[in-house]
C-alpha cells in the first residue's frame, strides 16, 4: 500500500507543483465553457428563459401596393426578426457582406398577382430571397415568417370589399369553365358579406394560423430552464480532462527518458502494478479536477444537478478513470513525448468533437449520431447532460458509467498488452 | 554475493553482450571499463532487472533472480547513469519516493532518508527543489536514492558523467565510505582514472565480450613493458640496422620510430634509460628532450583491443 501511494502521491505532487499548469487546468475549461454556454444560450441575462438573438434581415419592396406594405409592416413587427427596407442592390450588398441573413424582395406587381393566385393556381408571382449561404438555418425561419404574413396580407386583402370587387372584375375575363366562375363567384360573394369588417366590427378578417402553439422546454421540471451553460461545461470539462489524460501518457515517455523509470524496473514491482499506479492517480487528478470544473460551474453559473447526485459523480469518476487509461494506451503506443503529444492532440479533438463536446449531437447526420456511440466522450456528455439540466435518475446514469468503465478497462488492457516493459 | 553467469543480450543483428561472467563480493568494488557503446550499461541493466537476457543468469547469493517482483531486488540499488530525478520536487521528496517504491514508510522512510542525505553531504539542502542544484549534487542525490532502501549490492552506471572534479572526488568519498560498509559495488566508466583510483578488480569489456578481468597489478602485468621511454631525436633517421640493435639492449622489451620519436617499452626505467641514451649518443643521434611514463590501463586496452580507450 505504501507503494502504491508513493506513486500517486508522487504524481499529485507533480501535478501541483506547476501552479501555472493547475491554475490552466482548473480556469481555462470554466473560462471556455462560460464563454460558450453564454453564446449557445442566447443573449446576455441568466437562467434559460432567456430570447434568442434576433435574425437581421431586409425588406425590398418594388410593388408598393397594399399587399406588399403589409407583408412589410408585418415582417418589421415580427419579435423573431429585426426587419429593415431597403433598396434592392443594398439589401444585396449587405447579404453579400454578411450583414444580414436574408433579403425579402417584393417584385413590381405582387399584390395584384397574389392577390389572383389566391383563388387561381396560375400565375403565381415570385418573390426572390437573397440570402447568405452559411445561414441556411435562418433562411429557413425567414420563409416561414414571410409565408405566415404574405398569407395575412393577401388574405386580407382579398377578402376586403374593394379586393372582392377586383377579383370579381378580373374573374369575367378569366380563361375558366362557366361553371366554376359561377362557383368563385359565390365564394366571392360569400367573402364579401363575411369580411366586409372583421370581428366586433374592425378590420377586414384575413386568413389566419388554425392553431396556436404552446411550446414547453422539457427539462427536469416545469421551474427548471435549460442551461447552455450545462452543456458547455460537459463538453469543455471532457475536452480538459482528456488533455490531462495526454498529460499523464506524455509524462510517462518522459520518465522514461530522464531515467526514473529505471528506478520503477529495479524495484521489485510489476507492469500491472505500476500501470495501475498511474492509472489511479491520473483518475485522481481528472476527477479532482471535474469537481473543480463544475463547482465553478454551480456557484458561477447557476448549473445544477437536477438528476441523481450519486449518478452524476458516478460518470464524472468513470470518466477520470477512462481518460487516465486513454493517457495509458498513449504512454504504451508513443515513443517519444513531442510525436505522441502532436498525435494525441489530434485524436482527442476527433473524439470531442465526435463526442458532442463542441457542438450537440443533435445537428450531425442521423448516421453520425449513431456512428457515435463508438466513441466515450459521447457517454460522458450525455451522462453529465442526464444528470444535470436533464434531471433524470441514477438509472439513466448507470449505461453511460458502464461503457466508460468498459473503455477503460479496454485501454489499460492494450496498454498492459503494449506497453514497453524493459528500460531503454 | 553477486554472481553473473554468461549475459547475452541481442538487439537486432548487434550483439550486445556477449557472454559476461564475473562475480562480486562484499567490501570490494569492482569496475567495468570499457569505451562507450562496449556493452556496459546493458550489462547493468540485465543485473538490474531492467531487461531480460537472451541468455545467462544473476545469482545473489547462489539464488538466480527470477521475475520482476523477485523479493531479492531489494538487495540491489540502481544509480543509473541518468539523472533520474524530478527536478520539480524537492531532495526530500525524490527520496521519498525512490523508497516508497521498496515499501519504505513513515519513520523508516524518514530515517533512511535523512541518512542517505548524510552520506552525500546534503541534508541542508532537503527541502530545496532539485532544479536549483549544480550538476554534482544532482549526482549525489541520485546515489542517495539508489541506497535509501540498504541494498548490501550497488550498481552504479557512469555515476560521475558530466561532474566537476570537486564533486567527483565528493562521489568518490562516498563509494569508498560503503565500501568500508562492506556493500558490494559494481562501477562502470569508460575513465580509466576512474577504476584505477576505485577499483579492487576491473572487468575490461569491448564490443560485448570481457577482454580482461584482474586487479590493476593484474592487468597491468599484461603490458610488454611497465614503462615506456619516449625520446625526441634530432632529425628523422633512416629506420636501420640500429634499431634492431637499440632492441637487444639489456632491459629493452620493445622499440618503435615514429618519424623522430622513438618509443622505448622497458620494465626497468632507471637502468635501461641510461643505457638507451648512451646508445644513441654513440650512434649521433643525440638526445633533444625525453620524458618516460607508467603503463596504464589505456595502454592495456590498447594492447588487448588494439585500440584507445577514448578513441573507441
Amino acid at each position: 500500500m505504501s507503494t502504491l501511494w508513493a506513486v500517486v502521491r508522487k504524481d499529485l505532487q507533480l501535478f501541483l507543483t506547476d501552479r501555472r499548469a493547475v491554475l490552466m487546468h482548473l480556469v481555462a475549461p470554466v473560462v471556455i465553457a462560460g464563454f460558450m454556454g453564454f453564446v449557445f444560450s442566447g443573449s446576455s441575462g441568466s437562467g434559460g428563459d432567456r430570447k434568442p438573438s434576433r435574425v437581421a434581415v431586409r425588406v425590398v419592396d418594388q410593388d408598393g401596393s397594399a399587399i406588399s406594405r403589409g407583408i412589410a409592416a408585418g415582417l418589421a413587427a415580427d419579435a423573431m426578426l429585426e426587419a429593415r427596407p431597403a433598396a434592392r442592390e443594398e439589401a444585396r450588398e449587405d447579404v453579400r457582406r454578411g450583414r444580414v441573413a436574408v433579403a425579402i424582395v417584393i417584385p413590381p406587381g405582387f399584390g395584384q398577382a397574389a392577390g389572383a393566385a389566391l383563388f387561381r393556381p396560375a400565375g403565381k408571382p415570385e418573390i426572390p430571397l437573397l440570402y447568405d449561404p452559411s445561414h441556411s438555418a435562418e433562411r429557413a425561419l425567414v420563409e416561414g415568417l414571410l409565408t405566415q404574413h404574405a398569407m395575412q396580407a393577401v388574405s386580407r386583402h382579398a377578402f376586403s370589399p374593394s379586393g372582392v370587387e377586383e377579383q370579381m372584375r378580373s374573374l369575367e375575363d378569366a380563361p375558366l369553365e362557366p361553371a366554376r366562375k359561377a362557383a368563385l363567384r359565390t365564394l366571392l360573394a360569400s367573402a364579401a358579406a363575411l369580411g366586409a369588417t372583421g370581428p366586433g366590427g374592425g378590420a377586414p378578417a384575413a386568413m389566419t394560423l388554425p392553431y396556436s402553439v404552446r411550446a414547453e422546454a422539457v427539462t427536469a421540471s416545469a421551474q427548471v430552464p435549460y442551461s447552455g451553460y450545462a452543456h458547455s461545461f460537459a463538453g469543455m470539462s471532457v475536452q480538459f480532462i482528456l488533455f490531462a489524460g495526454i498529460n499523464m501518457g506524455v509524462a510517462m515517455l518522459v520518465d522514461r527518458q530522464r531515467g526514473v523509470w529505471k528506478r520503477l524496473r529495479a524495484a521489485p514491482l510489476s507492469k500491472g502494478f505500476v500501470l495501475g499506479a498511474r492509472t489511479l492517480s491520473g483518475a485522481l487528478i481528472g476527477f479532482t479536477t471535474l469537481c473543480v470544473v463544475f463547482a465553478a460551474a454551480v456557484a458561477i453559473f447557476g448549473v445544477r444537478v437536477q438528476g441523481s447526485l450519486v449518478g452524476f459523480v458516478g460518470v464524472l469518476a468513470a470518466f477520470a478513470i477512462m481518460a487516465s487509461t486513454l493517457g495509458l494506451l498513449i504512454a504504451a503506443l508513443g515513443r517519444t513525448p513531442e510525436a505522441t503529444r502532436g498525435v494525441s492532440i489530434f485524436a482527442v479533438l476527433i473524439m470531442v468533437m465526435l463526442g458532442g463536446a463542441w457542438v450537440p449531437t443533435f445537428l450531425f447526420p442521423a448516421w453520425m449520431q449513431r456512428a457515435t456511440l463508438a466513441v466515450p466522450t459521447r457517454w460522458a456528455v450525455d451522462g453529465i447532460e442526464a444528470m444535470t439540466w436533464r434531471g433524470l435518475p441514477l438509472a439513466s446514469a448507470v449505461p453511460a458509467i458502464a461503457v466508460l468503465l468498459g473503455f477503460a478497462v479496454l485501454f489499460e488492457a492494450l496498454a498492459l498488452l503494449r506497453f514497453r516493459w524493459e528500460a531503454d | 554475493m553477486l554472481e553473473i553467469r554468461g549475459l547475452r543480450k541481442r538487439f537486432g543483428d548487434r550483439l550486445a553482450v556477449d557472454g559476461v561472467s564475473f562475480e562480486l563480493r562484499p567490501g570490494e568494488i569492482v569496475g567495468v571499463l570499457g569505451p562507450n557503446g562496449a556493452g556496459k550499461t546493458t550489462t547493468v541493466s540485465m543485473i538490474a532487472g531492467l531487461m531480460r537476457p537472451d541468455e545467462g543468469e544473476v545469482h545473489i547469493d547462489g539464488r538466480p533472480l527470477r521475475d520482476d517482483t523477485d523479493p531479492a531486488k531489494r538487495r540491489i540499488g540502481l544509480v543509473p547513469q541518468e539523472l533520474a530525478l524530478y527536478d520539480e520536487l524537492s531532495a526530500r521528496d525524490n527520496l521519498r519516493f525512490c523508497g516508497g517504491l521498496y515499501g519504505l514508510s513513515g519513520r523508516a522512510l524518514d530515517g533512511a532518508i535523512g541518512s542517505a542525505l548524510g552520506l552525500v553531504g546534503l541534508q541542508d539542502r532537503a527541502a530545496h527543489r532539485v532544479g536549483t542544484f549544480s550538476g554534482g549534487m544532482k549526482r549525489r542525490l541520485n546515489l542517495a536514492a539508489g541506497l535509501l532502501h540498504g541494498p548490501d549490492i550497488l550498481l552504479l552506471d557512469e555515476p560521475t558523467v558530466g561532474v566537476d572534479p570537486q564533486s567527483r572526488n565528493a562521489v568518490f568519498d562516498n563509494l569508498e565510505a560503503l565500501k568500508r560498509q562492506g556493500k558490494a559495488l559494481l562501477y562502470t566508466t569508460h575513465y580509466m582514472e576512474e577504476a584505477q583510483r576505485l577499483c579492487d578488480r576491473i572487468v575490461i569489456i569491448d564490443q560485448g565480450r570481457i577482454v580482461a578481468h584482474d586487479t590493476l597489478r593484474g592487468l597491468l602485468r599484461l603490458l610488454p613493458a611497465a614503462n615506456r621511454l619516449h625520446v625526441e631525436l634530432p632529425a628523422t633517421p633512416a629506420d636501420g640496422a640500429w634499431l634492431d640493435d637499440l632492441r637487444t639492449l639489456p632491459g629493452v622489451s620493445s622499440a618503435t620510430l615514429a618519424g623522430d620519436q622513438l618509443a622505448v617499452g622497458t620494465s626497468t626505467l632507471g637502468p635501461t634509460a641510461a643505457r638507451v641514451l648512451a646508445f644513441l649518443e654513440e650512434r649521433g643521434l643525440p638526445c633533444q628532450h625525453v620524458h618516460s611514463e607508467r603503463g596504464d590501463l589505456e595502454a592495456v586496452f590498447l594492447e588487448l583491443t588494439g585500440r584507445r580507450l577514448r578513441d573507441s
